[in-house]
């Protein structure tokens, strides 16, 4: 299957057969979710309506660190097996992974005001948070900064794999450290401590959006390597122009 | 609800915002790609594209 898939152009076709079910499948779990949220799930019995900001922020968070563990897996794709479509999947889904960090940083600082009575504090989990954001942003400025394909996906390889220290700080950080962020409430030993009336909306909410998130690092993927193709075909146009010339 | 409307719809505003500026550029850069890569096909550069 791996194997099949390293080819672009199989990619392309597999890839642009499953896209619209997947965007499909993601809209309708998006509505669903929503509905759920809006007008079944309780009030919490502490937090009142503004625990609806979980059902944003936790998902975001969630793909925050898994668009990161697949940009790792790339990366090592990319510098142990030279998989073909390893930089490609690492190059479309850095700025995926950016922006649900971006949405977890807002709706976190939006939810703590009214419930901590800040929109920030230098606790570890939201600074380990941060430094996310900015490992995700240093990736995508190194992919503008060096323009060869192969070259910049070494560098970013190699600046992913180092940023991949961050991912269980981020994840443990509420255990390590005394933080003002509660400790995690759904993967924990223990089974989650959220009850089912919140817990089916959030996990609705969460699958919802990863396959937005999968739709769009598909439609990243696709729209990479036409602009290869674009590359290398500009290039070939240049050096025929070139030898017509001499 | 309206105690805290403003948070509650700000983090939903900012989401949906965030979200479809992904979309929507997910769907601009495919096209300029797709048009460059035609164009290029037009002028006769290179292999036909076998996209899928």
């Amino acid at each position: 299957m791996i194997r099949e898939l390293a080819n672009p152009t199989r990619f392309m076709s597999l890839s642009g057969r499953l896209l619209p079910w997947v965007a499909g499948l993601a809209t309708l779990l998006l509505v669903a979710g929503l509905y759920m949220v809006w007008f079944q799930a309780p009030a919490d019995y502490q937090q009142g309506e503004t625990v609806k900001i979980m059902y944003l922020h936790v998902p975001a968070a969630w793909l925050s660190l898994f668009f990161y563990v697949i940009m790792t897996s790339s990366a090592l794709g990319t510098l142990v097996w030279r998989h073909p479509l390893a930089d490609v999947s690492q190059k479309a889904a850095a700025p995926i992974g950016a922006a649900f960090t971006l949405i977890c940083l807002v709706t976190g600082s939006l939810w703590g005001k009214p419930m901590w009575g800040t929109y920030w504090q230098w606790d570890a989990r939201l600074t380990s948070m941060l430094v996310m954001l900015l490992i995700y942003l240093g990736i995508l400025a190194l992919w503008r900064a060096i323009e060869e394909p192969n070259r910049a996906a070494r560098a970013v390889s190699i600046l992913t794999l180092v940023g991949a220290v961050n991912v269980p700080i981020v994840k443990f950080s509420v255990d390590w450290w005394n933080t003002l962020h509660q400790p995690a409430s759904v993967f924990r030993l223990g089974g989650p401590t959220i009850h089912t009336s919140m817990l089916i909306p959030l996990l609705v909410m969460a699958v919802a959006f990863t396959l937005v998130g999968v739709a769009l690092h598909l439609a990243g993927m696709r729209t990479e390597i036409l602009r290869r193709r674009v590359r290398t075909l500009t290039i070939l146009e240049a050096e025929r122009l070139d030898a017509q010339a001499a | 609800m309206s105690q805290h409307a403003f948070f509650i719809l700000s983090s939903y505003a900012v989401t949906g915002l965030v979200m479809a500026g992904l979309i929507v550029r997910a769907v601009l850069d495919h096209r300029a790609q797709t048009r460059a890569l035609a164009e290029l096909e037009a002028r006769g550069i290179g292999r036909r594209s076998r996209r899928g």
